[in-house]
């Protein structure tokens, strides 16, 4: 008998499943249902618990102990002295004056990123969603267009642009030919900035595309039918009618936006490595170099950091989920 | 009415958009905005990634020019005296031109000999009156060294390894936890629920340090399952199937109980199958989530033949000595597996985020 791919990845799958049934009946008959809930949850639960609910846990205890030391049983307690070094600054606004001032350099930055990508996403998205929305041919195929980079690693995302963005690149041959001076992309701090800001948007931009397309597919096509016999000018349809019925779907765009912005680290790490100096060094880089790079090693102060960061997380989640929960009931 | 030319259909179909406005002839600016859109669009999502394929097949040579050309191109050599010499077009002083091969360079001077009689004598050509002749060469070699001269294909088959793994495990004890929490009630089960939401919001960034020290105290640190454990247990993969599994009908699971069937039976033959559009939505991206994962390996694999593609492309082009021509051939291997699942499923998954918003 011809037997196709599937048969041999599921064949034998099959026969684990079945062989596992024969205990697993017998725990069944010993502990009823109860037992069989317990035994499905476990593997799921087991893992759960001892890599995120453990760590969440631990993180708090880390915070408040000192030294380079990552056993907890060979930190020394040292109260709240990382949250103060944190937090301790002549003005907020300067990073300079505080007495971490890669920490809050990096709090700006990631302010700054958050702000020009989320912004430029969100319009960005929301002009190719409608488009998308509009009767052109071969929807599927420009729907893909847009998300295509979505998939791709971070990575590979970093690399392809540093390798058009570097002094002798595609980018700036595009500048010559349109009689500009080529710019450093990469080695200048306000280009380097722009360049994480840009290259984020356009390795993202395709996700919240697809989901406010969705929300625009969602909208009944007779509301705009009825402006259209009422002669409405297309503005005022988009204004009146499009924005406040996709205003949920925008909302859920924008939280989920921020939450991802804020934890920005893998493309500009891989596009610009933070530099040149700090220009692009963001929060979760701080996390990371401070928690494992030999030299300033410092675990206790990554992690005191990353609490930090969690509360501003916590909060937009709050947010996100206040707000899906509105939109799902109306 | 008349039959439509070809180009007629083709403008009707170009702004065929204004559907239920226009009847669809002539062009509003707003036909041309999108358009605009559309094209502009294509060439700047598949433009880069096309760049990267294209200057992944060039010499070293190549990818050093500016500006550079669009197809690989290489000069052409030719054997004088048993050296491989390059080939040049120079324009002669009477005007005429000449394929001459380039012995050595002297400043701007160049000494050129007749590369089919070259015991003739040997001209002295300023540099500027010559100019290579190249042809278009795929210089494959870039991706076949790095087969053989690093451990690319180490960290090829460590990446396969964790990304297979995972996400088998993935959909086990994700499903299992899924079906646990969608078709018994009992007691806590709201609190498991409650402790699974409020933990989607826990980005790995957040855990990073304790969750270092917790692989390191089991254990796991420099293996790759310390890369692959702590992935596995995604609250957005247990949420997801449980949403899908509360519309399978309970009498399903009745109508077999009746006959018998064990409950680990109820889940592997009545529930699984039935939740395969779930649990393929969350195959495919499972495999992009670990097969694109970055900050995590970088932690937890300290040893190079541990890395995974991403840390170890990562490593090589942190390199002082950037040899583009690897990187850019490394970069499209490590881009394969994703395109393929774009080729193939991108349908799907468009689906799955415009219906769950997962990612």
């Amino acid at each position: 008998m011809q037997r196709g791919v599937s048969y041999w990845v599921m064949a034998p799958l099959r026969w684990l499943a079945r062989m596992a049934d024969v205990p697993l009946r017998a725990w069944q008959r010993l502990t009823g249902q109860g037992g069989m809930i317990a035994l499905f949850l476990l593997p799921n639960m087991a893992i759960f618990t001892v890599f995120v609910l453990v760590p969440l846990v631990m993180n708090a205890l880390y915070s408040t102990t000192g030294g380079v030391e990552f056993f907890l049983a060979d930190r020394p307690y040292i109260g709240s002295d990382h949250y103060q070094r944190l937090l301790d600054c002549g003005s907020y606004l300067d990073p300079l004056s505080c007495r971490d001032d890669m920490f809050w350099t990096a709090v700006w930055n990631t302010a700054r990123f958050v702000i020009f990508q989320v912004g430029s996403i969100i319009l960005v998205a929301m002009i190719t969603a409608l488009i998308l929305n509009r009767a052109i041919p071969a929807k599927a195929f420009w729907r893909a267009v847009f998300f295509f980079p979505v998939l791709l690693s971070p990575v590979v995302v970093g690399l392809i642009w540093k390798w058009i963005l570097q002094r002798q690149g595609l980018a700036n041959l595009g500048m010559v030919e349109l009689g500009l001076e080529p710019v450093n992309w990469l080695t200048e701090r306000f280009w380097a900035f722009v360049a994480a800001v840009g290259v984020s948007v356009w390795a993202h931009m395709g996700f919240y595309t697809l989901i406010l397309l969705a929300g625009l597919q969602a909208i009944p096509r007779d509301l705009y039918e009825a402006a259209e016999m009422d002669g409405t000018p297309p503005f005022r349809v988009f204004y009146r009618i499009t924005l406040p019925l996709l205003m949920p779907n925008l909302l859920v765009v924008l939280v989920l936006a921020l939450i991802r912005a804020v934890q920005i680290f893998d493309e500009a790490y891989v596009l610009t490595g933070g530099g040149p100096g700090t220009s692009t060094m963001f929060i979760t880089q701080y996390i990371y170099e401070v928690g494992f790079a030999n030299l300033l090693r410092n675990p206790g102060l990554a992690a005191a950091a990353s609490i930090l960061m969690a509360g501003v997380l916590v909060v937009l989640t709050l947010i996100q989920l206040w707000l899906s929960q509105r939109a799902g009931k109306r | 009415m008349a039959e439509p030319t070809g180009g007629e259909t083709l403008m009707r179909w170009l702004v065929a958009r204004r559907g239920k406005t226009g009847d669809g002839r002539g062009w509003h600016w707003t036909d041309i905005a999108t358009w605009i859109w559309l094209i502009g669009g294509t060439i700047l999502m598949f433009g880069p990634a096309l760049w990267l394929v294209l200057s992944s097949f060039k010499t070293p040579a190549g990818l050093a020019e500016f500006p550079p050309t669009l197809l690989p191109y290489t000069q052409q050599t030719v054997q004088v005296d048993g050296a491989e010499k390059p080939l040049f077009t120079v324009t002669l002083e009477d005007g005429s031109e000449k394929t001459m091969a380039e012995l050595r360079r002297v400043g701007i001077v160049a000494q050129m000999v007749d590369p089919d009689a070259p015991e003739d004598e040997v001209l002295r050509v300023n540099i500027s009156e010559r100019t290579p002749i190249r042809e278009v060469r795929f210089a494959l070699e870039n991706y076949t060294q790095p087969f053989l001269q690093f451990d690319f294909l180490l960290y090829l088959r460590n990446s396969v390894f964790v990304t297979l793994m995972a996400t088998l495990i993935t959909l086990l004890t994700n499903s299992m936890a899924a079906f646990a929490l969608s078709k018994y009630d009992f007691r806590g089960r709201n609190a498991v629920m409650l402790l699974i939401i409020a933990t989607l919001m826990v980005p790995l960034s957040v855990i990073l340090v304790p969750l270092y020290s917790v692989v390191s105290a089991t254990g796991l640190l420099n293996s790759l399952w310390g890369v692959i454990l702590p992935t596995v247990a995604t609250p957005t993969g247990v949420f997801l199937l449980r949403q899908y599994m509360l519309t399978i009908p309970d009498e399903l699971l009745d109508a077999a109980r009746m006959d018998h069937a064990s409950e680990w039976q109820i889940y592997w033959r009545i529930v699984l199958p039935l939740a395969a559009p779930a649990l393929a939505v969350l195959a495919i991206f499972s495999v992009v989530w670990r097969w694109n994962d970055f900050l995590w390996p970088l932690v937890v694999l300290s040893r190079k033949e541990l890395y995974t593609l991403q840390i170890g492309l990562n490593t090589y082009a942190g390199e002082l000595n950037v040899q583009w021509h690897f990187i850019l051939a490394m970069t499209v291997v490590a881009m394969i597996p994703v395109v393929l699942v774009f080729v193939f499923l991108q349908r799907f998954i468009t689906a799955g985020i415009a219906g769950t918003g997962l990612k």
